[in-house]
């Protein structure tokens, strides 16, 4: 397994979910746990993926999603788990 | 599983508080380069860097993209050149040819900067030191990435006054040579005292002999962070702030060793250690002077500077010494003046001097850094600076140092621009009383005794 972290930040709209996991499913990344909240309008999501099955490259992936951001009119960034793990768990 | 609280919280710190890994730097051992012959000395130097280092710029980019992480500079520290160009080097010139050598190598692998055009001559000085010391004007003026180290004394053997002197005329000349371009050559060139073998930061960086024959140091950054955590507990007592600063110490420092780690393992060069030490940019909100002023300061340089930093580096180291499990180089707060915001403000408002800068580098790593002074400053006053951090360094037994820029032709009132992380500097005064006879006598101070302390 290797997880990364996809963290979506912007103006809430329709879809945005849609559009997100649409991508992640055709690129065969599996979704382990999504959490989401909108704070003052702006809609926060942050989704643990496993990224070991994909057919794309790390860098593909990155590319498509911040390409698909500005689409929707968000910022989606993909990050390695490690990162976070070392800095929040002892 | 991670929360997106803390998700949020890393990916606050990167976007706007400019937390970021300062720099990843490979350690080279050059000993085994030496040979009788200049250029069979420079092509195995050349060879040697551009082997072990050709990935090394891929691998950090590679990192900070897949963690999401900046990671500013990658660098290349190697083994003081006065030891490896002792059998072929026959003047100062030859010394000059090395140089060349490695910003070419430098430049060949895309790093920032080169460190270890050095000599560590803390007792004696041998020849091949002394030619490559006063190689280092002209070195520094025909390269362009190399830093130059010299280290003049250490609490084991005291300090060495001759290299003392013989660096205030260096620092001189290095700055007459380099005037056009408001003497930049003397930001590359640092004098230390009790220096470590494997710091990672510039100027000072060597790989030392006690060293690997390749490794990896991280050093890590994050000023900004540390004064956004504080802006949360304004007004609360000395135990709360204590924890705060350890707690996010903790958590930039975590940043870094996982940095480490990976480069270590794409590298295949074995991981040496975590640098813990905070360094600011001129970055706004990227300031340890602004730390200061958030614990409690009007600004830095008041009455309770040297407290306040006493603590905030204290806190960082104990925060820091958790999250790696190898700590080394500096580690300790930077305290340099053109590089901080906060501290410029400082010193335009008339709040900071080159006196209260002293007295804050007993307390934290690691002396009197990026301080533009008058050019018209004697060498021997200079040297006097030098001297007395060094023995700061000496007594304390901890690492201090130098790094002045006399700017020519430049006087009180004036600013000196150097770019980049470098920044920019107001000309600061200087003492002007006379310690030409202190300075010109001969030989060293001799090591300090280690009882009595007092």
């Amino acid at each position: 397994m290797k997880k990364c972290v996809i963290t979506v930040v912007g103006k809430d709209t329709v879809g945005i979910i849609a559009k997100v996991c649409t991508y992640l499913a055709e690129s065969k990344i599996n979704i382990l746990d999504i959490s989401q909240t909108i704070v003052s309008g702006y809609f926060n999501m942050m989704m643990i993926v496993d990224i070991a099955n994909t057919t794309k490259s790390y860098d593909e992936i990155l590319e498509n999603l911040d390409k698909l951001g500005e689409g929707i009119g968000v910022s989606i960034k993909c990050q390695k788990e490690e990162i976070f793990d070392m800095m929040h768990r002892i | 599983m991670i929360n997106i609280m803390e998700v949020t919280e890393t990916n606050k710190m990167v976007e706007k508080e400019n937390l970021d890994v300062r720099t990843i730097t490979m350690g080279i051992n050059l000993l085994e380069c030496a040979s009788p012959d200049l250029k069979s000395t420079c092509d195995n130097i050349y060879n040697k860097i551009t082997t072990l280092a050709k990935d090394l710029v891929k691998t950090g980019e590679d990192i900070a993209r897949e963690f999401g992480v900046p990671i500013v500079n990658k660098r290349i520290s190697i083994t003081p050149i006065s030891l490896v160009g002792g059998a072929c080097c026959k003047t100062s010139d030859d010394y000059v040819e090395i140089a060349k050598t490695l910003d070419k190598a430098a430049h060949t692998v895309g790093v920032n900067f080169i460190g270890g055009y050095s000599a560590v001559v803390s007792k004696g000085m041998t020849r091949s030191d002394e030619l490559l010391i006063r190689s280092i004007p002209k070195a520094l003026k025909e390269t362009e990435l190399i830093c130059a180290s010299v280290n003049v004394g250490s609490t084991k053997t005291g300090i060495n006054m001759d290299a003392v002197k013989l660096m205030g005329e260096i620092v001189k000349e290095t700055a007459h040579l380099t005037k056009d371009n408001d003497s930049i050559g003397c930001a590359k060139l640092v004098v230390l005292c009790n220096a470590p073998d494997d710091n990672p930061f510039m100027a000072g960086a060597f790989h030392g002999v006690t060293e690997d024959d390749a490794i990896i140091n991280v050093g890590v950054s994050g000023p900004g962070v540390v004064k956004y955590a504080l802006e949360s507990v304004r007004g609360e007592s000395f135990e709360v702030l204590c924890e705060t600063i350890k707690k996010t110490a903790f958590k930039i420092t975590r940043v870094g060793q996982l940095v480490a780690q990976e480069a270590s393992k794409r590298l295949g060069v074995p991981f040496g250690i975590i640098d813990l030490s905070l360094a600011p940019t001129p970055a706004i909100g990227d300031s340890v002077a602004d730390i200061l002023e958030e614990i409690g300061l009007e600004r830095a340089g008041a009455p309770g500077t040297t407290a306040a930093l006493a603590l905030l580096n204290d806190q960082v180291k104990k925060g820091g010494v958790m999250a790696s499990s190898y700590v080394g180089g500096l580690s300790g707060a930077f305290i340099p003046v053109s590089e901080d915001q906060g501290m410029i403000d400082s010193v335009e408002a008339g709040c900071l001097t080159i006196e209260k800068l002293e007295a804050m580098t007993c307390v934290c790593s690691v002396g009197l850094d990026m301080i533009a002074i008058p050019g018209d400053t004697k060498a021997t006053t200079i040297s006097g600076i030098i001297a007395d951090e060094a023995a700061i360094g000496m007594i304390n037994q901890k690492t201090t140092a130098v790094r002045v820029i006399p700017v020519e032709g430049k006087g009180l009132g004036e600013t000196v621009e150097f770019g980049g992380l470098l920044g920019y500097a107001p000309i600061m005064p200087v003492n002007q009383f006379d310690c030409s006879a202190f300075v010109n006598r001969k030989g060293r101070i001799p090591a300090p005794i280690h009882s009595f302390k007092n």
